[in-house]
């Protein structure tokens, strides 16, 4: 299948205050893949990710979804496509009740009532929050706003999944209970993280990226196994693979 | 901590609207057009009026009452903004000097009565304004606004003044702490350092904004929201209207507890 590729040609994009943050970035993302997005702090993810709904437009190259070449006037198509998960679920939720929230996708895209409850259902179920419909945003726990956050995203069928920080200030279970949830999803995934074991997990493929280039794209488990590579970016072993390295050579 | 207790006060208020009583459950568009009307024929009496108003007490306490709300709250809240009503007021016994009663030989002047006046229509004014709040959720308010032809604009404004309003106070009060955390007796809490916390928190607030419509873009917002509709005027929205607009047209225009006060008077005589 071919319909859902995401290609980034030589990509550059610079702030306003002229900080450069993507200095010639290209990858090619083909259906149904899991990708880690892995770098140090300041190395350009949230920006890469900014860049893939059009939310910032490249100053130089050419990003492509599902070969529908990204542009002011692609990106409402393209959004439809891309479903994107904030790293903060507060910007994500605001409106009055959960069900409201996860409706408010569906709505925009011009569902009928019933779809649009059907949508909702599924979504809110497909992350265990059903029961919480009714409950305002403000009144959630942090793993609970996670969840809807996703649902908020699933409820408007994207094929292509892009999420920033999709575990942080979790607890252990829900993080897990996260994890197994993106297994489950057969989308394309694009998960930006710092929590490496979380890519090893769920994603067969790892981008590193610093500077706002790639140094590094490959299996994941060449990638993250990959000491050097990794402490020029910041970045450590993941911790489920510490332990059996000790093991290995004590 | 005054700013943590504050911020747990505001949040009660939101806690009660989510009760579900009997008055919980009226249409939010009943109970607003019922409490404006009621507030508009509390001030319509005219400034020595005092026995008259008092048969009015009667639709905050049934609010109290049926909507399971306890008085501290409310009170606590009507006493924290009675300086404005005081202020108003305060200077009417110097002012009018006329005697116009004399209960028991005490000569009572009519600016004591007015000033009287302008407290019992102050306390049931903000009664009646915070106990509808607590009444009905913030949602449902904005929900009755619009279906009672408010422009959309201004209410979908309300929803998110509503939404953020937490995330901004919890934002305010992660950073009092830290500076909490950080300065000892009066160092640190000088005016300049607060000063630059509100223009930091300012700073803050717009970077969320400008995420929030991001995140509303990637959702399709294309400049409009739809509010959702949770109530449906029911047969007992209209008898609650009905019954308590015509109360309080009697109330306006007999002199309830003049009448009252005759009867008892005439029937022991």
């Amino acid at each position: 299948m071919s319909h859902h590729i995401v290609e980034l040609k030589d990509i550059y994009f610079s702030y306003p205050d002229s900080t450069e943050a993507l200095n010639g970035l290209s990858f090619r993302i083909v259906h149904g893949e899991s990708v880690g997005i892995a770098g140090a702090n300041g190395a350009g993810k949230t920006t890469l990710l900014l860049n893939l709904n059009g939310h910032l437009l490249p100053s130089k190259g050419e990003i492509s979804i599902g070969e529908i070449p990204l542009s002011k006037k692609t990106r409402q198509e393209i959004r439809k496509k891309v479903g994107f998960v904030f790293q903060r679920p507060d910007d994500q939720l605001f409106m009055p009740t959960v069900y409201e929230d996860v409706a408010f996708g569906p709505v925009n895209l011009g569902l009928t009532q019933e779809k649009v409850d059907e949508h909702v259902r599924n979504a809110l179920e497909m992350v265990g929050c059903l029961h919480l419909s009714n409950r305002p945003p403000h009144r959630l726990s942090e793993g609970q706003k996670r969840s809807v956050a996703i649902a908020t995203v699933m409820a408007m069928n994207p094929d292509i999944l892009v999420m920033d920080e999709p575990a942080s200030n979790l607890d252990p279970k829900s993080r897990r209970q996260l994890i197994d949830l993106l297994k489950g999803f057969k989308h394309t995934k694009i998960i930006a993280s710092h929590d490496l074991d979380l890519i090893l997990d769920v994603c067969e493929r790892c981008i590193i990226i610093k500077d706002g280039r790639v140094v590094a794209d490959g299996p994941s488990e060449d990638i993250l196994l990959n000491e050097l590579l990794l402490e020029e970016n910041n970045l450590e072993l993941p911790l489920s693979r510490q332990r059996s390295h000790l093991f290995l050579h004590g | 901590m005054t700013f943590d207790t504050e911020y747990f006060n505001i949040g009660y208020l939101d806690t009660l609207s989510y009760n579900d009583t009997f008055v919980h459950r009226l249409d939010p568009r009943v109970k607003i057009s019922v409490s404006f009307i009621f507030i508009l024929f509390v001030v319509s009496f005219p400034k020595y009026e005092l026995s008259a108003l008092m048969p009015f007490f009667i639709y905050p306490v049934f609010l109290l009452t049926a909507g399971n709300i306890p008085l501290r709250a409310i009170a606590k809240k009507i006493l924290f903004v009675s300086p404005f009503a005081i202020l108003i007021g305060i200077f009417n016994p110097l002012l009018d000097t006329n005697v116009m009663l004399t209960p028991f030989g005490v000569p009572v002047t009519g600016g004591w009565i007015s000033f009287l006046s302008i407290i019992f229509k102050y306390v049931l004014t903000i009664s009646t304004a915070l106990l509808l709040i607590a009444v009905t959720s913030f949602p449902g308010i904005c929900e009755a606004l619009e279906r009672l032809k408010l422009p959309r604009v201004f209410v979908i404004q309300l929803l998110f003044l509503y939404r953020y309003l937490f995330v901004l106070l919890k934002e305010a009060l992660r950073m009092i702490r830290a500076r909490e955390a950080r300065s000892f007796g009066k160092r640190g809490k000088e005016i300049k350092t607060f000063i630059r916390l509100i223009s930091v928190l300012l700073l803050r607030t717009l970077e969320k904004a400008e995420r929030i419509y991001q995140a509303m873009l990637s959702r399709g917002f294309r400049g409009e929201i739809r509010v959702f509709k949770r109530h449906n005027l029911r047969i007992h929205d209209i008898l609650f209207a009905v019954c308590s607009i015509t109360a309080f047209y009697i109330f306006r225009n007999f002199n309830v507890v003049g009448l009252i006060g005759e009867t008892l008077s005439r029937s022991f005589r």
